[in-house]
């Protein structure tokens, strides 16, 4: 089925973000209303695409729209169209939904900053490129959007550029995305190269003829693409630094959705994945070791947002586990990474909330007892807390005890292991998200006699409690009759269900809660307990240091390719003087050499220069005597 | 006595002009031998005409006066103007055409 | 090898003459003119090359280039290089030692070659056919026959040669045009420059040469009063010459020996 207003999805945003960056001053009045508006825009021609697709059978709810033709060589055409199906009106729905509550909370965050108006403009110009990135009916197309959130995301975290490290991050952020989009664009070549098409829906028609090598081969590099953009091992390193953008920025772009496109891609590509077993175990194994990577980096960060960045990783990390449990495990993953668009957008936001509360102050040794000065701010982060680690019947409970379960049902030693790992982090994550709790709201005041902490403007609580709604219900809503998993179905084809399953979802349930309640128990031990000191422990366990420096991942990047990287460049410098430029320095040499001898010629004495000319006559006249002898 | 001979003197004024023209540095001297240099080619011309029995030879040698005449005109303007500035008629004196 | 001589035929025995006397006398003056020193000389000599130039022009039939080349050469061109020499200055004599190191020798070897050369090659020249004589094409008069074939066959390089004059006379008079910068001084000027200038000496004008009892020309010195040479009193032409007389003997002897 067609529609003709889908692109009006991706206009809207597109328009508002040019008009805020071309108009100019004249825009900064109004500039941050306009640009909600357009957002709460998008989120209601989201609504009504939705309510379209409602109203027809499963089998002809994608919609499609082609705008025009954009690339046309031989047999290879591709067209710049939009398609939104059951998969990609979630995601619209997340981004303009939770985009919208997020531009809400901007405009009373960013009320002080001089560049307000450019933060908005890059907000919806993020909104345009992540609609474009789900809404694209082709790789190529998904891949526009996928370079868009790239740049908008780099263009956020540096949004304070005047602080030299914000900048670093934001380059950090780009470069290590650079190596995801090289997977990318391979994925797209390699795919045109043996199936001849980019499409969606034409790569899934001819996966069948492929052979299982090049599939293999496609869903690595899409794996790597997902590394990159979802911040997953082993290219997670630059999460963290991306805290430096704007709070709001963290929420919608670092824990939302720009994040969650690496899920997006695996699940969109599923086909791929499902013919290609190995790439499919090799998308699992690396949701299983970001999930751990990021709890444990998750434990020892005092930074509040970047405790909440490793929590993200974490949760990604879950996704991309389930994504990679194949068609049992898709549904779960799409499920988890809405509650966890709810409850992490909804934590970031507090986290935001306490910030402007406390001078941007953002070492959680330093708060403290905020409970009784921020209570909003305590309760929607407190309900956020409860999703995350799995409380029932809180949205997290659903969504990641489902997915500990399809892993511990994926059978054989491969379903115990990554089951026990995805049941080790629930714990971890229990652990580290009391331990925020605990030291940001609870517990004694250890703040400056500066600081005022004080509740945010309604503007800005206001978000908070929707999202904290959305952290409460989803979940439950999502499960009710499988709505969720039945809604996707055309996409990702689930598995007809099995009971012969290791593990009930009973038993999963209350091993993951009693894991969570060990994991809680020891962090109210550690942090409610006992004291906690104001500047961080030094005389701490190597596990310890190595977790606050991100477990030496920036180490390993910068001895492993950084320094052999400027070691080759070195190199290569050198033999561009010394061969290249030698070579034409020789040159140069050897004309001046040459240019040197024959300059002796040039005496400025006409008398030497006719003698030349006599002797010129001299050789021909005994060139003809020769000749004629 | 035949009329080759002249064609002799003719080559032998020819080169003396030639030496002249290198070894001496009075500019109106090199320019006395670049006149003998033409008057050589000139009697040789001639000489050429007779034996060819037709007066094309003679012709070009009058054409050979007139540009003569002409390069005499404008050399030795040269040469005073040059003389004027320099206090010099030395060919070897303007010489900072180099380098 | 066909001697070139054989072709072209015996000539008749006055300008045999002629040419065994005249011919090695223009060699001689054209050496001569290579090797002295005064510029004047060596215009004389070339003066004497052309006129024995057009006296051979003559014997040969060319009648018309013989009086052009003594009307032009000797007359117009000559009296143009003594014209110049004259406003020169007659001091321009050389000196023969060279400067350009290695150029005279070099010289001297490329002409021996080139002269060796061209005359071993007339030697050997064949021109294919016997001399033929311009008694046919002069039977009109050389005059005009000269002037049929200078407007008929060659009327197109005669106007651009006339053109080529013209063009050379305007060029002549634009490089001679001598333009004043500032204006030229006035007798008032020069003569409060002389008694502005530093020493006295020069404001009543240099001194005349001498005037002796038994010598008297422009180019001794004046005795100054106390009986030496005044130098500056000969024009310094004529000691460019070297055409100065020594005035050690007109000196008057020291006083003091007298007394």
């Amino acid at each position: 089925m067609t529609s003709q207003s889908l692109v009006y999805l991706v206009a809207l945003p597109l328009f508002g973000s040019a008009l805020l960056l071309l108009g100019g001053k004249r825009t900064n009045r109004w500039g941050h209303l306009f640009a909600t508006a357009i957002s709460a825009s998008a989120f209601g021609v989201g609504l009504y695409q939705f309510s379209v697709m409602l109203g027809q059978p499963d089998s002809q709810r994608a919609l499609t729209q082609k705008l025009f033709s954009w690339i046309s060589v031989g047999t290879f055409q591709v067209d710049a169209g939009l398609m939104v199906d059951q998969l990609s009106i979630c995601f619209v729905l997340l981004i303009t939904g939770v985009g919208t509550l997020i531009h809400i909370y901007s405009i009373a965050y960013m009320s002080h900053d001089l560049d307000r108006r450019r933060f908005f403009a890059y907000l919806n110009f993020f909104i345009a490129a992540m609609l474009l990135l789900v809404l694209g009916d082709s790789y190529l197309n998904l891949y526009v959007g996928w370079e868009g959130v790239g740049l908008a995301s780099y263009l956020l975290i540096g949004f304070w550029n005047q602080k030299p490290t914000y900048a670093t991050a934001a380059k950090k952020a780009f470069v290590a995305n650079r190596v995801g989009d090289m997977g990318l664009s391979l994925a797209i070549m390699i795919a045109f190269a043996t199936l001849g098409t980019v499409s969606f829906a034409g790569v899934k028609e001819h996966a069948g003829q492929a052979s299982t090598g090049a599939l293999t081969a496609i869903g690595i590099m899409l794996l790597v693409a997902a590394t990159g953009k979802s911040a997953q091992f082993p290219l997670q390193a630059w999460l963290g630094d991306a805290m430096a953008g704007p709070t709001p920025v963290s929420a919608l772009i670092h824990a939302a959705t720009m994040v969650t496109a690496g899920v997006y891609l695996i699940t969109r590509s599923n086909f791929i994945f499902d013919a290609a077993p190995t790439a499919q175990l090799a998308v699992a194994i690396i949701g299983a070791i970001t999930l751990l990577f990021g709890a444990v980096i998750g434990m020892a960060k005092d930074d509040i947002k970047k405790a909440l960045a490793a929590s993200t990783m974490s949760q990604i990390g879950y996704m991309v586990l389930g994504a990679g449990l194949g068609p049992a495990g898709y549904a779960f993953a799409i499920m988890h990474l809405l509650t966890h668009g709810f409850f992490k957008a909804g934590m970031f936001l507090g986290a935001g909330s306490v910030m402007h509360g406390m001078n941007d102050e953002v070492n959680m040794r330093r708060f403290g007892g905020l409970r009784k000065f921020m209570p909003i701010t305590f309760a929607t982060f407190g309900l956020g807390y409860l999703a995350i680690i799995g409380v029932p019947p809180f949205a997290g409970f659903y969504s990641k005890d489902k997915i500990i379960e399809v892993a511990f049902n994926a059978g054989g030693i491969k379903g115990i292991t990554l089951g026990a790992a995805a049941l080790l982090g629930a714990a971890i994550t229990a652990f580290y998200m009391t331990r925020v709790v605990i030291l940001t709201f609870a517990g004694n005041k250890r703040w400056d006699e500066k600081a005022h902490p004080h509740e945010s403007p309604i503007l800005m609580w206001a978000p908070m409690v929707l999202l904290a709604v959305g952290s409460v219900a989803s979940g439950f809503l999502f499960t009710r009759g499988d709505a969720l998993r039945n809604w996707l179905a055309p996409v990702v084809e689930p598995m007809p269900v099995h009971e012969a399953e290791l593990m009930s979802p009973a038993v999963v349930s209350i091993l993951a809660l009693a894991l969570v309640v060990v994991g809680v128990g020891l962090a109210i031990i550690k942090y409610f307990l006992s004291e906690v000191p104001v500047v961080a422990p030094t005389d701490v366990t190597v596990f310890t240091r190595a977790a606050r420096r991100d477990l030496m991942q920036d180490d390993f990047n910068e001895a492993v390719f950084m320094r052999p990287g400027q070691a080759i460049t070195r190199g290569l410098v050198k033999t561009d003087v010394a061969v290249i430029d030698g070579a034409v320095r020789a040159v140069a040499r050897l004309a001046r050499g040459s240019g040197n001898v024959l300059r002796t010629t040039q005496t400025g004495f006409v008398r030497s220069y006719a003698m030349w000319i006599f002797l010129g006559a001299v050789g021909l006249v005994a060139a003809i005597w020769m000749v004629t002898l | 006595m035949n009329a080759a001979n002249y064609l002799y003197v003719s080559a032998l004024l020819f080169t003396i002009g030639a030496i002249g023209v290198v070894v001496r540095r009075n500019a109106i001297v090199v320019f006395m031998c670049v006149e003998l240099m033409l008057n050589a080619s000139n009697l040789a011309f001639v000489t050429f005409a007779r034996i060819n029995g037709n007066l094309d030879g003679q012709v070009v040698a009058f054409f050979t006066m007139v540009v003569a005449a002409c390069e005499v005109v404008v050399g030795l303007a040269i040469i005073v103007t040059i003389y004027r500035s320099r206090r010099s008629a030395s060919v070897d004196d303007a010489s900072l055409l180099k380098r | 090898m066909i001697n070139l001589a054989i072709n072209v035929g015996q000539t008749q025995t006055p300008e045999a003459v002629l040419f065994w006397i005249l011919g090695p006398l223009a060699v001689i003056a054209a050496l001569g003119m290579l090797l002295v020193k005064k510029a004047v000389h060596s215009a004389i000599l070339l003066a004497w090359v052309m006129i024995t130039l057009a006296i051979f022009y003559i014997a040969q039939d060319a009648v018309f280039l013989g009086i052009v080349q003594v009307v032009v050469y000797t007359g117009a061109v000559m009296m143009l290089f003594l014209f110049i020499l004259m406003l020169v200055g007659v001091d321009s004599s050389d000196s023969l030692t060279e400067t350009i190191r290695g150029l005279r020798p070099i010289a001297i070897t490329a002409a021996l070659g080139f002269g060796g050369m061209m005359v071993s090659l007339l030697g050997r020249a064949t021109l294919g056919r016997t001399s033929v004589g311009l008694a046919d094409v002069n039977a009109e008069g050389n005059v005009q026959a000269l002037a049929a074939l200078l407007f008929s066959k060659y009327v197109w390089a005669f106007e651009v040669v006339s053109a080529l004059l013209i063009t050379a006379a305007l060029g002549a008079m634009v490089l001679a045009h001598n333009h004043r910068i500032i204006s030229r001084p006035t007798q008032r000027d020069l003569s409060t420059a002389r008694f502005r200038s530093g020493s006295l000496a020069s404001a009543a004008g240099l001194p005349n040469p001498g005037v002796y009892a038994l010598h008297n020309a422009v180019d001794v010195p004046g005795l100054l009063p106390d009986g030496t040479a005044a130098t500056s009193s000969v024009s310094e032409t004529l000691k460019a010459r070297g055409d100065v007389i020594e005035s050690k003997p007109f000196q008057l002897e020291a006083r003091e020996e007298e007394e």
